[in-house]
């Protein structure tokens, strides 16, 4: 068989946490959801103030699994 | 033709001769032993949080991408916002995938991507493989900053026939040349702190001016026309352009961290935290990005393409004139000479650090490994610095003889050729379940499928898969990657089979790869 070498620590340092970035992935994946003009923000449609607003909130997620998973490595 | 701009080019001056300067008195900082290889390349794995996030930052938001972007949302409108979710996607990867290369490539003194999958997989063909890919990928995205610096200086006024108008690129050439040569990573490093900081600066204040000038985002907005305001709602039996707008950003986030060059500034990070931090604080640039893409529609509601004094700009440039086109129309001329001068800059960090990892890959993965297996440390770091210098050559006289749109076309053929690597690098990192001949035969189907499929669509980024009478337009590197890894996982136990109870290679243990 196969020695799967990072596999084992790869389960030990699994988090639920991780499934933040799941969210991250998906929402910013599925342009129906924000292909559109409405509500405008300052006059930028939503398609452009969404997804840069989008950057900031993953960079949160991102620091929020940093902290949750520093301890266990 | 247009006038000198004598203000913006004196500041340019200035700035380009701080920098300079910069480059050179980087030799000297956290000082080491510049005739080792991981010293000369890597600037000796010794930099914090901070500079990696200026180093990285610098990296991969590169000048052209500061000005490509834009000019894609001028000419093309809302699919060029395709960049933003490409950069969210991009930081989960490095936060989960990255640490753990850092931690064996740091244990087993690896410098390249190559170098771990030579240590991973015990395959001296497959690292060939993605050596070679690596290099080839690179080189033309190295002319591509060239191009940027072209555009700055001619949008300065600069210009000249035959050798005299070609001059400042040369000189730009030199100067990044020789302080590459002589400081190694640690140049680019430290100009990156100076360039990003332009670079910040100039886009909020673009971002904030421009409005008031052209009186409100609510105005810039209703001047685009409505069929490049937002994507084209797809049709029936179609993904259309949502398909595209996901995988174009899916795509080229997987691949953006398997070039040479985003791999030589991770590893040179001092920690694997050092890592984790930054893909919290990187998306500092990603946001950015997204403000200077919004720039690109902008420039539609000046309505400065028809103006006269411009269209020699638009003629030579193309749409990659809009940006600074912009700049020049409402701007005082000090202003300009930043601007410019940082995107210019902005050139020479990427520029300087792919040539490094060029220089790495060849050094470790091509002549260590097939020419002289027992090179002293100065033969090896000697060796380095030549070919740093042979690959910036190569694209000057690339750029300065060929016409930009094959620069541009390679670039992206060279997207379709680094994600191929992924299974070997990325999912490497994870497992050493894959048969190392499975990744090779892959990545072959992978490279040639993603060549054919990009020319079979003139060489556009997107090729549509037809299947049952529906159509499903997309990124060819995402499309080929799948192909690659279905390949893999179908060999893989075929491949054992045959090699029947041959020894695995593999030198990295698990303890390896954490903390």
């Amino acid at each position: 068989m196969p020695a799967e070498n990072g596999a084992p620590s790869k389960r030990r340092n699994w988090s639920w946490w991780y499934l933040l970035f799941v969210v991250q992935f998906l929402v910013i994946l599925w342009p129906p959801f924000y292909n559109k003009a409405e509500p405008a923000l300052l006059g930028i449609p939503f398609f452009y103030w969404f997804q840069i607003l989008w950057v900031l909130v993953s960079a949160v997620f991102t620091a929020v699994v940093y902290l949750m998973t520093r301890e266990s490595r | 033709m247009p006038q000198v701009n004598g203000i913006a080019l004196m500041v340019f001056v200035l700035l380009f001769g701080l920098i300079t300067w910069l480059g050179f008195a980087a030799a000297r900082w956290r000082r080491g032993d510049l005739d080792q290889l991981h010293e000369w390349g890597l600037g000796g794995r010794r930099f914090g949080t901070v500079v990696t996030w200026f180093l990285v930052g610098g990296d991969i938001y590169t000048a052209y991408t500061f000005i490509a972007v834009p000019a894609l949302a001028f000419g093309a409108g809302a699919v060029a916002f395709f960049a933003v979710p490409y950069t969210v996607l991009i930081y989960p990867l490095l936060f989960l995938v990255f640490p753990r290369l850092w931690n064996v490539c740091h244990k087993r003194g690896y410098i390249t991507a190559a170098d771990f999958v030579r240590g991973r997989f015990g395959n001296r063909w497959l690292a060939l493989a993605v050596t070679v890919t690596g290099i080839v990928a690179t080189l033309p995205y190295i002319a591509l900053q060239l191009v940027g610096i072209q555009v700055v200086v001619g949008a300065l006024g600069v210009t000249g026939t035959g050798i005299a108008g070609d001059l400042p690129l040369i000189i730009a050439f030199a100067v990044l040349a020789a302080f590459t040569y002589s400081s190694g990573l640690r140049a680019p490093a430290s100009i990156a702190i100076v360039k990003d900081s332009l670079i910040y600066v100039a886009t909020f204040a673009i971002i904030i001016v421009v409005p008031m000038k052209l009186g409100g985002f609510r105005e810039i907005f209703a001047a685009v026309p409505a069929q490049k305001l937002l994507l084209a709602v797809p049709g029936p039996h179609t993904t259309g352009a949502y398909g595209s707008y996901a995988t174009l950003a899916l795509g080229s986030a997987l691949a953006l961290f398997l070039y040479p060059h985003s791999m030589t500034a991770i590893l040179s990070a001092s920690s694997g935290g050092a890592i984790r931090r930054n893909a919290a604080i990187l998306p500092g640039y990603s946001f950015m990005l997204g403000l200077l893409a919004m720039v690109g529609l902008f420039v539609i509601a000046a309505g400065i393409a028809d103006m006269p004094a411009y269209a020699w700009g638009f003629k030579t440039f193309k749409n990659n004139f809009a940006v600074p086109a912009l700049i020049l129309h409402l701007f005082p001329s000090w202003f300009v000479g930043v601007a410019f001068a940082a995107i210019a800059i902005g050139a020479l960090v990427p520029a300087a650090i792919m040539s490094i990892a060029v220089a790495n890959l060849y050094t470790r993965n091509i002549h260590r490994e097939f020419i002289n297996r027992n090179p002293t440390n100065k033969q090896e770091s000697q060796m380095a610095k030549m070919v740093s210098l042979i690959a910036k050559l190569g694209a000057l006289i690339f750029i300065l003889f060929v016409p930009t749109k094959y620069a541009i076309q390679l670039q992206l053929l060279g997207g379709i050729w680094i994600i191929q690597t992924l299974p070997a690098v990325m999912l490497g990192a994870y497992t050493r379940w894959f048969n190392d001949w499975a990744l090779l035969a892959g990545w072959a189907v992978g490279t040639f499928a993603g060549t054919a499929m990009a020319y079979a669509s003139n060489l556009a980024a997107t090729y549509t898969i037809t299947f049952t009478g529906y159509s499903f337009p997309g990124y060819s590197a995402l499309y080929t990657v799948i192909l690659n890894l279905l390949v893999v996982i179908v060999l893989t136990p075929v491949c054992n089979a045959l090699g029947g109870q041959r020894t695995r290679l593999d030198e990295t243990v698990p303890a390896d790869y954490t903390a």
